[in-house]
């Protein structure tokens, strides 16, 4: 009896604490944790598959000729790093901070607006004839047959002419 | 600022009123990892009670879809004064994938004041154990809004916001 207990008792010595101190101590996010999006302006060349495969469209590019305002709404961003995949340029990553609570809304929300010339990778600013080489390039960005007047706000097109629309292009449509 | 009001108003423990607004329970089931030893959000006085009466703050999960709307609304108004509004996860704070969708409001700002923001989908426990701390001005904030603007000299941005104006607003 008494040897049970006294051995409850050196279990019991042994055991340690396993409570975390934070947020009096630091903790760290394990290598690889998605967290906060961040970005550099400098090396954007606003392509825009970013905003074609971000699933809540946290990301939205708008332009008008060669002037691109690129606006990250980081209070609905899910941190799925799809932007990172897709970013030929890595402009934009996950960082592992994960402290991101705010009092304010606004913290939450980034602007870059920037300048480019015609990009020949992206096919921005002419649009490819050729079916094969839009193919290649799915996250080509322009306007639609009929909206060349039109100033384009992105994403109004699915990625291949061919797709039905209805399926791939959740909420409004391309005329609204 | 925040920190300092809310020490004032709640020198003791604040307790949790929990409340799911059309959440996956992903939010949820990080939660109550809060409340395990392991976190142990206890150490800050916090405790999840199962009414609004008795707490000081509700923890809201979730983006508010119409029909839960009214009722989060008299959830609310049935907590007494002074209290805290804790939007935990993407969709509690803009609505996540739902932002836009005729059936989820988007957002629990939309219909009750919150106090602290806790984005992420969902939240880590740590996240979430720093928000609680924030609210109660144990820690300084950390995130930041940026604005960058890169553009040759000599470039007249206000034409172009001009032509801002006629596009039309998809989401904004």
């Amino acid at each position: 009896m008494f040897k049970a207990k006294l051995k409850e008792a050196v279990i019991c010595f042994g055991a340690g604490r396993v409570t975390l101190k934070y947020p009096f101590e630091p903790a760290f996010a394990p290598p690889k944790f998605r967290g906060k999006v961040e970005f550099d302006a400098r090396k954007c060349i606003a392509c825009g598959g970013c905003a074609n495969v971000c699933p809540p469209r946290c990301i939205v590019i708008e332009d008008v000729g060669e002037v691109a305002r690129i606006t990250l709404h980081l209070d609905r961003c899910i941190q799925c790093a799809r932007c990172k995949e897709v970013c030929p340029e890595d402009a934009i990553w996950t960082t592992e901070q994960f402290e991101t609570a705010t009092p304010d809304k606004a913290d939450l929300k980034s602007e870059m607006i920037e300048w480019s010339s015609s990009c020949q990778r992206c096919g921005r600013c002419f649009e490819i004839d050729n079916a094969i080489d839009k193919f290649s390039s799915k996250r080509w960005r322009g306007r639609g047959p009929g909206e060349e007047n039109k100033h384009g706000i992105f994403p109004t097109k699915p990625p291949l002419d061919f797709m039905p629309t209805g399926s791939l292009v959740r909420g409004k449509g391309d005329d609204s | 600022m925040i920190g300092d009001f809310y020490k004032k108003m709640f020198p003791k423990s604040i307790w949790l009123h929990q409340t799911n607004c059309g959440s996956c329970n992903g939010c949820d089931i990080e939660i109550i990892d809060v409340l395990t030893p392991y976190y142990d959000v206890e150490r800050l006085g916090m405790k999840l009670v199962g009414t609004p009466r008795h707490a000081d703050a509700l923890v809201i999960s979730g983006g508010v879809s119409r029909q839960v709307a009214p009722a989060l609304r008299r959830l609310y108004e049935a907590t007494p004064d002074p209290k805290i509004v804790i939007a935990v996860g993407a969709c509690a704070v803009g609505g996540n994938i739902w932002f836009d969708t005729y059936s989820v409001l988007g957002g629990a700002d939309k219909v009750v004041p919150v106090t602290v923001y806790i984005p992420g989908c969902p939240p880590r426990p740590e996240a979430i154990v720093y928000g609680a701390a924030l609210a109660l001005g144990l820690v300084p904030k950390k995130v930041q809004a940026r604005y960058e603007q890169h553009l040759p000299p000599g470039f007249d941005l206000e034409e172009h916001l001009k032509a801002w104006e006629d596009v039309p607003i998809m989401t904004r």
